[in-house]
């Protein structure tokens, strides 16, 4: 009982993120049946599934914007939303919550950037808030960033005054500023016309490259084949199929990845 | 462009008669012979006394008067926006207590006439000689183990000083001012997209910080015009202090001058013009506050950002970057 050290079920140091039989329910809809999931560091794992099969609501787990009912996760090494002691879970603070979630950035469909703020302030807005960096340091990183992700010469301008490509390269760009260890990624792709797809997918490739760990809920097929280290298939509140993302979208063993395969190739 | 590169003519400009509106010019008619007869009416009619009128509106009580209006405007509205503000947030807070006591205030100060409330803070004074800040029910605490004459109060001061007129008027346009402000806030609070807070959320700032750097100056823009109209009712409903009674007012001292020189007509028109002059006033200051929280949406941040680029070609650095 008084035994606080690591407990056999403890993740691998290795492990970036680490999910155990996660349950979530809206009201009386289970849209989570138990997910296990996980991803090593450096890694960047792709998160398929048809419309309403809970993959948005898996990835607000991982970052407590939702509560999970029943199961665990933990982001490198450290138990999400709750304190374990002496075999009993604590509530975390808000406070507490919040300091997780300065680890992982998180990507959403809708950009969701600060439509008045300048992208600069965007990027800046939050290690300054936050006490990461001093203003000058903070400002210096944000137009890094901002040149890395092709947007150096935007800085002054409002969201509202970007294509939507654009757009989400800012909001990767404010994410990275926390310099999180994890990066979510919900559908980014999906509110865009076709021909700015690829701008966002380049950026993320190179996130990739460098050794960021992701996870990505996507689409994109290509995306997956090329970069994903690992592919994970849900359909209805459950993991259907995992694996190697070239061997499951080639050779996919499970019905029902096969069905939505063959409608989203 | 085109034309010119494809050798083809550019057409010719359209040369079209353009659509009559008869019907306008009969209404501009209309409405100058109606303001013609009014006009007429203005000089002619010698209840007016435009001389005596603008005689009186200027001397120091009536300019102390406005001076009394306009402190007893900006310090009730500071009260109303800053509690309701506060109302505001209570109000839509997780916490159920804090959620009840905002409504119950909403609910009290919304039912009561202003009129009725100014008069009843004018009386407050009846209730209490002295206020005192201390443990309730002291003496009674007190009696019980047995020591009598008990007193556990802080501080206190003598009510009716506190509670004159200005104070008492002030509060109680403040308060009433602060349930409706309330609303306003809370439904530009609402009106802002969930996707903000949950952006900020997922960055690791905490409630409050999202509520100051993101949400709020986003309502802004939703509680910027209605807060006009707060403010230009407000401006009007001074004139109710009359009955706390306080008489550093403006209306107060222009029916004062009416009815000690038997003329009131003139200094009702007094009056109307100076509040029409405090009202366009206010609208300047509305126009220029709706324009700065409007950055970042629309035309004007738009425009305002050409601007920007502009002056930032012409060799000075990005003037953007800044604040
Ligand atoms: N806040 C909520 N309240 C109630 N139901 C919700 C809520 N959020 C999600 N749901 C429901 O949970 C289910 C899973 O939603 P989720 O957004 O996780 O699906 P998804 O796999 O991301 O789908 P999509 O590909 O369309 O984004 C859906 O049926 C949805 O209606
Ligand atoms: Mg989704």
């Amino acid at each position: 009982m008084t035994d606080m050290t690591a407990s056999p079920q403890t993740p691998a140091a290795e492990l970036m993120v680490r999910a155990e039989q996660v349950h979530k329910s809206f009201g009386p809809l289970e849209v989570l049946k138990g997910i296990d999931l996980e991803v090593r560091s450096g890694e960047v794992c792709c998160l398929l599934g048809p419309s309403g099969s809970g993959k948005s609501t898996f990835l607000r787990c991982i970052n407590h914007l939702e509560k999970i009912d029943a199961g665990r996760i933990w982001v490198d090494g450290d138990l999400i939303g709750y304190r374990e002691r002496g075999g009993k879970l604590y509530e975390m603070r808000d406070r507490d919550v919040a300091a997780q979630r300065r680890a992982i950035g998180m990507v959403f469909q809708r950009f969701n950037l600060f439509p008045h703020m300048t992208v600069l302030q965007n990027v800046m807005e939050a290690p300054v808030l936050l006490r990461q960096a001093k203003k000058t340091e903070a400002r210096e990183h944000a137009a890094q960033l901002l040149d890395r992700v092709g947007l150096g010469d935007k800085l002054g301008a409002y969201p509202g005054q970007l294509s939507g490509g654009q757009q989400q390269r800012v909001a990767i760009a404010r994410a990275l500023a926390m310099r999180p260890k994890l990066m979510l990624f919900d559908e980014p792709t999906s509110a865009l016309d076709p021909e700015l797809v690829g701008e966002v997918l380049d950026t993320m490739k190179d996130l990739a490259r460098d050794g960021m760990t992701m996870i990505v809920v996507t689409h994109e097929i290509g995306f997956a084949r090329e970069v994903g280290d690992h592919l994970v298939f849900m359909d209805g509140g459950v993991v259907v199929e995992q694996g190697d993302p070239r061997e499951v979208i080639s050779a996919p063993k499970h019905e029902r990845t096969k069905a939505f395969l063959a409608k989203v190739l | 462009m085109s034309a010119d590169t494809s050798g083809r003519a550019r057409p010719e400009p359209i040369k079209a008669v353009p659509v009559r509106h008869p019907g306008r010019w009969v209404g501009v008619a209309v409405i100058a012979v109606l303001v013609a007869m009014f006009v007429h009416m203005l000089v002619t009619n010698s209840a007016f006394q435009w001389s005596f009128m603008v005689d009186e509106m200027f001397r120091p009580p009536i300019i102390e008067g406005l001076r009394g209006t306009i402190l007893l405007l900006i310090t009730s509205m500071v009260i109303g926006i800053g509690l309701g503000i506060v109302i505001a947030i209570m109000r839509l807070s997780p916490n159920p207590v804090l959620r009840g006591v905002a409504w119950v205030y909403t609910w009290f100060f919304r039912a009561v006439p202003r009129l009725v409330l100014a008069i009843l803070f004018g009386n407050l004074g009846i209730l209490w000689s002295r206020l005192e800040f201390g443990l309730p029910f002291d003496r009674q605490i007190g009696a019980l183990f047995g020591l009598h004459d008990f007193e556990a109060r802080l501080f206190g001061f003598s009510a009716v000083d506190i509670l004159t007129g200005f104070v008492a008027g002030m509060l109680a346009l403040g308060l009433s001012e602060a349930a409706y402000m309330a609303e306003i806030v809370r439904a530009g609070i609402q009106s802002v997209d969930e996707g903000q807070t949950e952006a900020a959320q997922a960055l690791g700032m905490s409630r409050a910080q999202i509520l100051r750097r993101i949400v709020l100056p986003q309502a802004m823009r939703v509680i910027i015009p209605p807060t006009g109209n707060e403010t230009i009712a407000m401006l009007k409903d001074t004139s109710l202090v009359a009955f706390v009674p306080v008489s550093m007012e403006l209306f107060f001292q222009l029916k004062a001058v009416g009815s000690r020189t038997f003329q009131p007509f003139p200094m009702y028109v007094a009056a109307t013009l100076w509040y029409l002059l405090l009202t366009s006033v206010l609208l300047v200051g509305q126009y220029y506050l709706e324009r700065h929280y409007s950055k970042g949406f629309g035309r004007s941040g738009r425009a305002r950002q050409r601007l920007r680029n502009l002056t930032a070609e012409s060799g000075s650095t990005t003037s953007g970057t800044a604040q």
